[in-house]
């Protein structure tokens, strides 16, 4: 029985964050990053594939260089829809640029212990845990491994944290978490397991992958290589951004924009020349750096912009984008987190970003809190509520009723509202109450969000993957342990 | 005499505009006036950076303003440094470190920014790049004499060897003599308490910090 998921479409908001011209500079500006200054690609396959598509290719420094026509033909080659299939085929999650999907966010180090209430180092269980929570919601449409499992061995690490996820719920399963080749091969592996087979996982991808590059303007080789082989076997994959204001990227938001953009299309570009056609997508958290410490924390008012820019650019190379939300460098879920979640995830959705990561972080996605996901969840909610804006019609002009009703009267006991009360907005974790219920409880959104994840736990059993395809996925893993 | 404090004046102005260029123009003016470049360096230079240093404590100078100070100290002290030793000198030296990126991890920027405040500061850095393995990095540190080590990660995947290093260096007697730092975004202070390392910082200005403090240099 599938459960439904939430997400945005038909949206009835815009926002025009750059124009048409704009958009047309950054990408030129772009290609001539990659044509003059060239990025870093350090993989033997990944320089191979360049040089064979006519790139100058600096061996030593590992850079590539490469004329824009080269990377504006292998761009026209990307698919601009395809479905990300979940275990329960009812949760699939068309990419097809009219859907905004909420993730969780990823990879922390530690966790807010949903018991004690004190921060500790994540661990499988963890990872078994938050995807269990985030099977139950409606709001998480797919999954990041949440946080590293940090008591499994790593060179197998990121094999043991896609099968607690698949092991504890049947949506789909995006990871940032494989960057090697052996990794990325028996990650495919265990996911045409749940295909049925390599064939049926190119028709049904229930795993994409995240690859991040190393800012500014390079890759990390074993990233390149698990990327080739995922797009090789039609699992969507992305190159993620994170290029920063005044640390990895220029202080000014153009030139970081075109930073990024050159490591990303460059990278799309070269899983286009190996494997045309391959359903890749776009990624990025691009913000400011700390002025003080340097440190990328995300949110703040570039990380909005930068939220509502890079889908225009996604938009403009008609790929799928995933987009760095929620970000929040807030130690606790507070003021700070609620702002720099809500103003992020609403300029990334107006624009419809596909994907949107994620809820469920602080710290700058390094601590993990159940009632920060959950009350960004609600954010989600929220502003897929604006998205819908405000219909105009006959029925909602309610014009009948208005004279039902008459100066002075009231609107609650009309047979109109009974009908359309509950288009309105129900919040879970808003307190609305009178203030002296509060000042007798003083409880907030925390403890109830806290209570909800506790309450799910305990309570929420996803439809458990087949016992011996869970047998087979432990085989695998072990055959890549040392 | 005049001239001379004018010209130190000018030094620490050079730093505080962080216009390498300019430092290394008035390092080789000092030079040619036969200032005992010890002199140039604490009277001139030095003030600069301090001063810089200072304005970034209170809130009113920013990252890059710290750091393009310490690039021109840097080339302020590149270009006095034969003249030091042809004088049988030597500056005054905080104590000597080795950084690097651990093997099988290619993110630097934080390190590299470390090194340079470090630098800036009156350490003198072995900066190794990024990938370096265990023996290389404790390798450089036999080599050099170093006082200190300091290493960085950005995945968890790579930050267990930290803890290999540590461990190496542990059989081998080299602590406490060697004191070693850990950085990068995932390490938390658990983390370094559980590997033994001596310290760890968040960002590059507490981590000249915790250097100082490690070696009794505060």
């Amino acid at each position: 029985m599938s459960k439904n998921i939430k997400s945005i479409s038909n949206p009835k908001l815009k926002l025009e964050v750059l124009t048409a011209e704009e958009v047309k500079k950054i990408h030129e500006a772009t290609l001539w990053i990659i044509e003059h200054v060239g990025v870093r690609f350090p993989s033997q396959r990944a320089l191979e594939i360049w040089e064979a598509n006519g790139a100058t290719v600096d061996h030593e420094k590992k850079i590539v260089r490469v004329k824009g026509d080269v990377i504006e033909e292998a761009l026209q080659k990307c698919p601009p829809a395809y479905p990300l299939a979940a275990r329960d085929p009812g949760q699939d999650l068309p990419l097809d640029g009219n859907h905004v999907y909420l993730g969780t966010d990823g990879c922390g180090v530690e966790v807010i212990d949903l018991q004690t209430g004190q921060k500790r180092t994540s661990c499988l269980r963890d990872v078994q845990e938050i995807a269990r929570v985030a099977d139950a919601t409606e709001e998480v449409a797919f999954h990041w491994v949440a946080v590293s499992a940090q008591d499994t061995p790593p060179e197998s690490r990121g094999l043991h944290e896609i099968k607690a996820i698949w092991e504890s719920s049947t949506k789909h399963l995006q990871t940032e978490s494989i960057y090697t080749v052996h990794e990325a091969s028996a990650a495919l592996e265990m996911a045409a397991l749940i295909a049925g087979g390599k064939d049926k996982l190119r028709q049904r991808p229930v795993l994409s992958l995240m690859e991040c590059s190393a800012p500014p303007l390079g890759h990390d080789g074993g990233s390149l290589d698990a990327a080739l082989i995922a797009a090789e076997h039609g699992i969507p994959t992305g190159f993620m951004t994170m290029a920063a204001c005044l640390t990895t990227g220029p202080a000014t938001m153009a030139g970081n924009l075109a930073v990024g953009n050159a490591e990303v299309i460059a990278a799309t570009a070269l899983l286009q020349l190996a494997y045309p056609g391959a359903p890749v997508f776009y990624a990025a958290a691009q913000a400011a750096s700390d002025l003080r410490t340097g440190a990328y924390t995300g949110g703040g008012p570039e990380d909005f912009l930068f939220g509502a820019a890079t889908n225009v650019l996604a938009d403009f190379y008609n790929i799928p984008l995933s987009m760095g939300a929620f970000a929040t460098g807030a130690k606790e879920p507070n003021w700070q987190a609620g702002l720099e979640g809500s103003l992020s995830t609403f300029m990334a959705s107006i624009v419809m970003s596909d994907m949107l990561l994620g809820c469920g972080f602080l710290h700058g996605s390094r601590i993990w809190s159940y009632a920060e996901m959950l009350m960004d969840c609600e954010i989600f909610s929220i502003i897929h509520k604006m998205m819908q804006g405000i219909v105009v019609d006959e029925e909602t002009l309610a014009l009948e009723t208005i004279a039902n009703v008459g100066p002075g009267g009231h609107f609650l006991a009309q047979k109109h509202t009974r009908r359309h009360m509950r288009d309105l907005f129900i919040p879970q974790f808003m307190d609305r109450r009178p203030y002296g219920e509060w000042e007798t409880k003083k409880d907030d959104a925390r403890d109830w969000a806290t209570a909800k994840a506790r309450k799910t736990l305990a309570e929420h059993c996803p439809e458990p993957l087949d016992p011996k395809i869970s047998a087979e996925m432990g085989k695998i893993i072990k055959s890549v342990e040392k | 005499m005049a001239e001379t404090e004018e010209l130190y004046k000018q030094m620490a102005q050079s730093i505080i505009d962080g216009e390498a260029e300019q430092a290394v123009a008035l390092a080789q003016k000092s030079i040619e006036l036969q200032i005992n470049p010890l002199d140039t360096i604490t009277k001139g230079f030095v003030t600069g950076v301090s001063y810089i240093g200072e304005q970034f404590g209170k809130g009113e100078a920013f990252l890059p303003e710290l750091v393009m100070a310490g690039e021109a100290m840097k080339a302020a002290i590149a270009t006095l440094e034969p003249e030091l030793i042809k004088l049988g000198q030597a500056r005054e030296v905080l104590g000597r470190v080795v950084l690097a990126t651990v093997e099988g991890d290619i993110h630097e920027i934080g390190k590299t920014l470390v090194g340079t405040m470090l630098s800036a500061s009156g350490f003198e850095v072995y900066d190794l790049g990024v990938d370096a393995s265990a023996e290389k990095i404790i390798g450089k540190a036999i080599e050099v004499n170093a006082d200190l080590i300091g290493m960085s990660a950005l995945l968890t995947t790579t930050m267990v060897r930290q803890r290999e290093v540590i461990e190496e260096l542990d059989k081998e007697g080299l602590r406490p003599r060697i004191k070693v730092i850990v950085g990068g975004a995932p390490i938390t202070k658990d983390w370094a308490e559980k590997i033994k390392a001596d310290g760890t910082s968040e960002d590059a200005v507490g981590a000249v910090k915790l250097a100082k403090q490690l070696l009794g240099k505060e």
